[in-house]
């Protein structure tokens, strides 16, 4: 037995790693500004300022490219750097003079600088194809598809009217909680599990059945031994049978896929926080480039870079105008699958005569 | 390495994602292929993955290290004969140091332990924030750990137990902060070890810490204890600087005053009047000069509670247990009302139902009781709407006479 083996010592404390700037001045900072895209300096009420530079990152990263952020954060600034909430990257610069070289070396490595005040950030993202067993796309390769194609709105190259907060999933589990975004891409299953021989060998059928939010498991007896059936007719693809049971897969090539949904927003700015909507139900996977994915999410972003009032949010600019406007301006075709029909469905339906026409 | 190295790319479709603008993951992975098999194999699968428009990575067996439930996703492929190297192929979460902020030392440190056992992939970071070692085998578990906490790192949670908290940036870089939000989450991080590491609650917990309502790490949406910094005293405001950004063109009637929520401002050219009393604390005036206007200095945090994504039972926004609280060293008063809520949904939720769930099941109404808080008007958008009252106690009519005859006892002298 290892009598040195240590454990429960949670993290280091991150006052360890504070450059000396933070240190001197930490719950003393007066204000901010951005002074171009991606950049931004914070003055202390002692008058010392603090310079943020921003970049964006796949966040998914080998150690090779961290031991170059590491590299720049001794070339740049004293060997301090911190990440976001969001997979950016953030050099921490008390020399106005170096803003423009680590940009420079930033460009060389392929990292844009941007993402701070009125535009898009980095998409926050979870594993998809690369790492999931539940995965109903891929997650790193979207992203890289719509960034490739938004970038403009990230580095500043175009203006718009406010953040604009985009996140991807891959499954309903929503490991990236994506349903309080301007823009959220969903991975979306479409086909009901299919019961695998043996599943009582594998998962305990109680837990199995409890699984399901809308009683569409039940037990049954294949071929002699205890399992379960499935009401198809009931399943809305959630997949949370599958989390609790290998047995019961729904991934399906010919059906997974992709939906889009707009208009959430956690900060409270103006408007309460508000969830996401359906936008579009369904895209079909198209790797590499998920090229419609693309299409769409572009579209929507368009209209509302050309409509949205200054400060105005997805959410917030889509309630002034209101839905048939959205799916008109969109040219989004409104389907069945739009209207709700899960718990309390009826609080999202249009009650009152408050008709645009 | 490659089977059809020499004979075209083994990645065709992976290649294509190596072009465009934005920063590309494939050319991370193949960064690290050149070194690791591990990494090499992991492309020619998701290579596949592309091909097949399907996952290769099945279900987490039980795998992890000594002693502990939580901080290791066991992760195998179901093709281990074409890709053995990766034929297990597990995660660990290593919990981050709050706001994410790291020396160039101590980063080396961790790409040297993971080199040194794992396919040096990484997340920096996953979703809930934990630093992700992508990609190792069973063997591979305890050694890494042990490196891990050599240099002061520990795992992160995973499954039902409290999950890493996060918290924003902070005091450490922003003037909005209501609360120290880094020393809380380490401080929580720190007292809830056991909580973390060993899952003993029916689903997760998760506590994020927002300095203040612009919430910058998605805590209402996003965590079961959402702890977002607000104030309870006036919006310091400097006239001058408000004069400064109209005279930049900034158009404060329309795009201030305009967008406050509750109209509790009025700007006369001259000076910008606030009705605090009014002000809900949404942040807009103050992100859009933040050199004229600053939060109040009586600070403290809302505290909400029971976000989640959509499984089980669908997604939730947090809402309102405690308006206002003052976050101070050692954080007893919120620590106590965490410990209240696992009590009682440890003894009552069923398997997978978070704390969100478990409010709606039993009625917002009976949780309160349970945690011993009180009913109030902030915790609601509107008083119910539907009649169907759940009356838990009814008189009999000796019940009446017996509490007549006593109240008349009571008056005669």
């Amino acid at each position: 037995m290892d009598t040195q083996r240590r454990t429960d010592i949670g993290p280091p404390d991150f006052r360890r790693f504070l450059p000396p700037i933070i240190k001197e001045n930490y719950g003393k900072w007066k204000y901010h500004e951005i002074l171009k895209p991606g950049v931004m300096v914070h003055v202390a009420e002692s008058g010392d300022k603090l310079f943020t530079v921003r970049a964006g990152s796949p966040r998914l990263l080998g150690t090779k490219r961290i031991r170059k952020y590491a590299e720049l954060a001794d070339k740049y600034c004293g060997g301090h750097l911190r990440f976001t909430s969001r997979h950016n990257v953030e050099f921490l610069l008390t020399d106005e003079k170096n803003i423009d070289p680590i940009i420079a070396d930033l460009a060389e490595l392929g990292h844009p600088v941007g993402g701070i005040g009125p535009a898009i950030s980095s998409i926050v993202h979870t594993q998809g194809w690369v790492h999931c067993h539940s995965a109903a796309t891929d997650a790193s390769g979207v992203v890289k598809a719509v960034m490739d194609d938004l970038h403009e709105y990230f580095d500043g190259t175009t203006k718009i009217p406010g953040k604009l907060r985009i996140a991807l999933a891959c499954c309903l589990n929503m490991c990236g909680a994506v349903h309080c975004s301007d823009i959220s891409i969903l991975g979306v299953h479409r086909r009901p599990p299919r019961v695998q021989q043996g599943l009582a060998k594998v998962c305990e059928i109680p837990n199995v059945i409890a699984a399901c939010p809308t009683a569409a498991i039940r037990p049954a007896s294949v071929e002699g031994t205890p399992s379960v059936e499935i009401d198809e007719s009931l399943c809305m693809f959630c997949a949370n049978c599958f989390s609790v049971c290998p047995a019961l897969p729904m991934a399906d090539a010919l059906n997974d896929g992709v939906s889009l949904w707009v208009g959430g927003k956690v900060s409270n700015a103006r408007h309460e926080p508000m969830f996401s909507k359906l936008a579009v139900p369904f895209i079909e996977n198209d790797p590499p480039r998920w090229t419609e994915v693309v299409q769409n999410v572009r579209k929507i972003v368009e209209v509302w870079v050309d409509g949205a009032r200054p400060h105005e949010r997805m959410g917030e600019f889509i309630e002034r105008i209101g839905w048939p406007k959205f799916f008109k301006l969109t040219g989004i075709e409104f389907q069945k699958e739009h209207i709700d029909d899960y718990r309390y469905a009826g609080l999202t339906f249009h009650r009152s005569a408050w008709v645009r026409h | 390495m490659s089977e059809t190295n020499g004979k075209g790319s083994a990645t065709p479709m992976l290649d294509e994602l190596e072009k465009g603008e934005w920063p590309s993951f494939v050319t991370q992975i193949k960064e690290m292929a050149a070194e690791k098999e591990q990494c090499q194999q992991l492309l020619e699968l998701l290579e596949r993955s592309y091909r097949e428009k399907i996952g290769h990575w099945k279900h987490g067996g039980i795998v992890g290290v000594h002693g502990y439930g939580g901080g290791v996703i066991g992760r195998y492929n179901d093709l281990p004969e074409e890709f053995p190297a990766i034929a297990h192929f597990h995660t660990l979460r290593v919990n981050m140091p709050s706001g994410w902020f790291y020396t160039s030392d101590v980063l080396r440190k961790i790409c040297d332990i993971w080199d040194e056992h794992g396919s040096g992939l990484t997340n920096m970071h996953g979703s809930t924030g934990d630093i992700i070692l992508l990609g190792t085998t069973t063997d591979e578990l305890e050694p890494t750990f042990k490196a891990l906490t050599e240099n002061d790192f520990d795992l992160g949670g995973s499954g039902s137990d409290v999950r890493t908290p996060s918290a924003c940036v902070g005091p450490a870089r922003c003037e909005w902060a209501c609360y120290d939000t880094l020393d809380l989450c380490n401080d929580l991080t720190q007292t809830f070890q056991d909580e973390l590491h060993r899952p003993a609650f029916p689903y997760k917990f998760k506590f994020k810490c927002s300095g203040c309502p612009n919430d910058c790490v998605a805590s209402i949406a996003r965590s079961d204890m959402s702890i977002i910094g607000t104030w309870r005293d006036d919006i310091r405001i400097d006239q001058d600087a408000v004069r400064e950004y109209a005279e930049n063109g900034v158009n404060i009637e329309r795009d201030i005053c305009g967008n406050c929520p509750t109209k509790c401002m009025e700007w006369d050219g001259h000076d910008l009047e606030i009705d605090n009393g009014n002000c809900v604390k949404c942040m807009h005036c103050i992100n859009a000069m933040p050199k004229a206007l600053r939060p109040g200095v009586d600070t403290g945090a809302t505290i909400l509670l029971g976000a989640k994504a959509p499984i089980v039972q669908g997604a939730q926004l947090s809402s309102v247990i405690v308006p206002f609280m003052k976050l101070e060293p050692p954080y007893d008063e919120i620590k106590d009302l965490a410990e209240r809520i696992w009590d009682f949904w440890s003894e009552n939720g069923k398997n997978r139902e978070r704390v969100g769930e478990i409010m709606q099941r039993v009625g917002m109404g009976n949780f309160l009781e349970a945690i011993g808080v009180d009913p109030i008007p902030e915790m609601i958008a509107y008083p119910r709407e539907n009649p169907y009252v759940f009356y838990e106690e009814y008189y009999e009519e000796e019940d009446e006479e017996a509490e007549q005859e006593e109240e008349e006892g009571a008056a005669v002298p």
